[in-house]
């Protein structure tokens, strides 16, 4: 599995080293500690709203999952700092990835 | 390790204008010889191009242009430090002994590619720098209770400052309200709160101890240099209301030159936006965390030059690969009492901030008489 595979399908998994389960952020094929090649770890993550300011009437906001990396994503509704979320659409258009969450 | 000195420097005025990468790079070197006509260009063993253009092959490029064949030609590219980078490296050729002299030319032009890091994807579709502005901006405020009239400041004074540099690209002054009442970018930036890409060019000649002596009677010595890279992305800076990366640098720069913060009488600090410079006064330990903008309040008031006394990144503009060669060259004419309308009253130590992308990377200079 491909991390920009996945995320083209709308797939958001998180990319981890196979020998020492470190996670791998911004995605990369190989762990920076241990110099394994990495994994893509699927499932339904929740993250937790960092900071978020507004541009127009769109929201965004730094995410941080599993205690151990952040992205900038999207949000609807005014967030809340420590407000828990989850990916609910991500891919790639022209070229960068999007996040939007709920 | 052996001394260094700053010989020589020159400049063009920041501006708005079309003018190729090529030529913005040969009218500040050109000037600076033509101003300095005691550097023999013959004994110039490198020269070094610091920019994010794209162009090929810039430093014999520019080597040609100027008549040198020098041992070492090539590019610096480090963002929006690529300037004080390009100083780093031309600092280590001469105290290594590899260079007795060394050209260090920065120029960009209005449309750099440099603005954006497209590598940085945890940003998702936000890679422009407004938006790591407004996430510290934002962070900063509700940190320390600071108002957006508040950060409003660090333009007024920049501004007004940028008025005594003729090379600035600003030629206006503005008020609070104009500030706050500029466009708003996002709901914790306006438009007067950022500095704005733009074209322009600075050189600056390095040198060893016997040559810098017997080229000026006014040499000013690089005495300390601190950098740190903390990562490339963002979203791995750890605090959104100070810069670890410039702590870090300026601690290591300090310690080189055996100086204390407190020591330090002239400064240029990397306000790419209003937020960067109460941050980075305070994580350089300038004044206590949360009381940047106290300080920064105060030297406007005071009418006093000390920090960015050229009218910093938001007065001038930020043409990336001069920026910090510009810097340089601020605090060199401070040192040597030839700044004019913006002259600090006799400084004799005067500190360098350049930094890039979030402050994921730092560079820090001390300069000293």
């Amino acid at each position: 599995m491909n991390f920009e595979e996945e995320l083209t399908k709308g797939n958001f998994a998180i990319p981890e080293c196979v020998s020492c389960k470190k996670i791998i952020w911004p995605p990369a094929e190989f762990c920076n500690v241990c110099y394994n090649e990495t994994c893509l770890k699927t499932g339904q993550f929740t993250g937790k709203i960092i900071e978020y300011s507004k541009q127009n009437e769109e929201y965004f906001c730094m995410v941080e999952f599993l205690d151990s990396f952040r992205l900038m994503a999207k949000i609807n509704d005014k967030p809340q700092i420590g407000q828990i979320v989850k990916i609910t659409k991500c891919g790639i258009l022209n070229g960068n990835y999007f996040f939007q969450i709920i | 390790m052996n001394k260094v000195g700053i010989v020589g420097y020159g400049n063009t005025s920041f501006t708005k204008d079309d003018d190729k990468i090529e030529s913005i790079l040969h009218k500040s070197a050109n000037q600076l010889f033509k101003k300095n006509p005691e550097i023999d260009k013959k004994q110039i063993d490198a020269v070094l191009v610091s920019t994010n253009n794209n162009s090929k092959y810039l430093s014999p490029i520019l080597s040609e242009m100027v008549g040198i064949q020098p041992k070492i030609a090539h590019s610096i590219e480090s963002l929006c430090n690529s300037g004080t980078n390009s100083i780093v490296s031309a600092f280590s050729y001469i105290s290594s002994g590899l260079a007795d002299m060394v050209l260090v030319s920065g120029a960009e032009r209005f449309d750099s590619p440099g603005q954006i890091l497209e590598w940085d994807n945890s940003r998702g579709e936000f890679k422009h720098p407004i938006f790591w502005a407004s996430i510290f901006s934002k962070s900063y405020k509700q940190k320390f209770n600071v108002s957006e009239e508040d950060l409003a400041i660090v333009s007024v004074k920049n501004h007004k400052q940028a008025q005594k540099n003729p090379n600035a690209l600003s030629k206006k002054t503005y008020s609070v309200e104009d500030v706050i009442n500029s466009k708003k970018l996002t709901e914790d930036l306006r438009l007067l709160d950022c500095s704005r890409p733009c074209s322009g060019g600075a050189s600056i000649v390095l040198a060893s101890e016997e040559i810098s002596k017997k080229i000026t009677d006014t040499p000013i010595w690089i005495s300390g240099i601190g950098q740190k890279t903390t990562s490339a992305g963002f979203t791995k800076n750890e605090s959104l209301f100070s810069m670890n990366s410039s702590k870090q640098a300026s601690a290591s720069a300090l310690k080189m030159a055996n100086k204390n913060i407190s020591q330090i009488d002239v400064a240029e600090i990397h306000d790419a936006f209003s937020v960067c410079e109460p941050m980075a006064l305070e994580s350089m330990g300038f004044t206590n965390q949360g009381e940047g903008m106290s300080l920064v309040k105060n030297l406007h008031e005071t009418n006093n030059f000390k920090i960015n006394s050229r009218g910093g990144l938001i007065g001038c503009g930020h043409p990336l690969g001069a920026t910090g060669i510009s810097q340089t060259i601020e605090i060199v004419q401070q040192l040597q009492q030839s700044a004019e309308g913006r002259q600090v009253d006799k400084p004799e130590i005067g500190l360098v901030h350049n930094m890039s992308a979030a402050a994921t990377s730092s560079t820090v200079l001390v300069l000293e008489k």
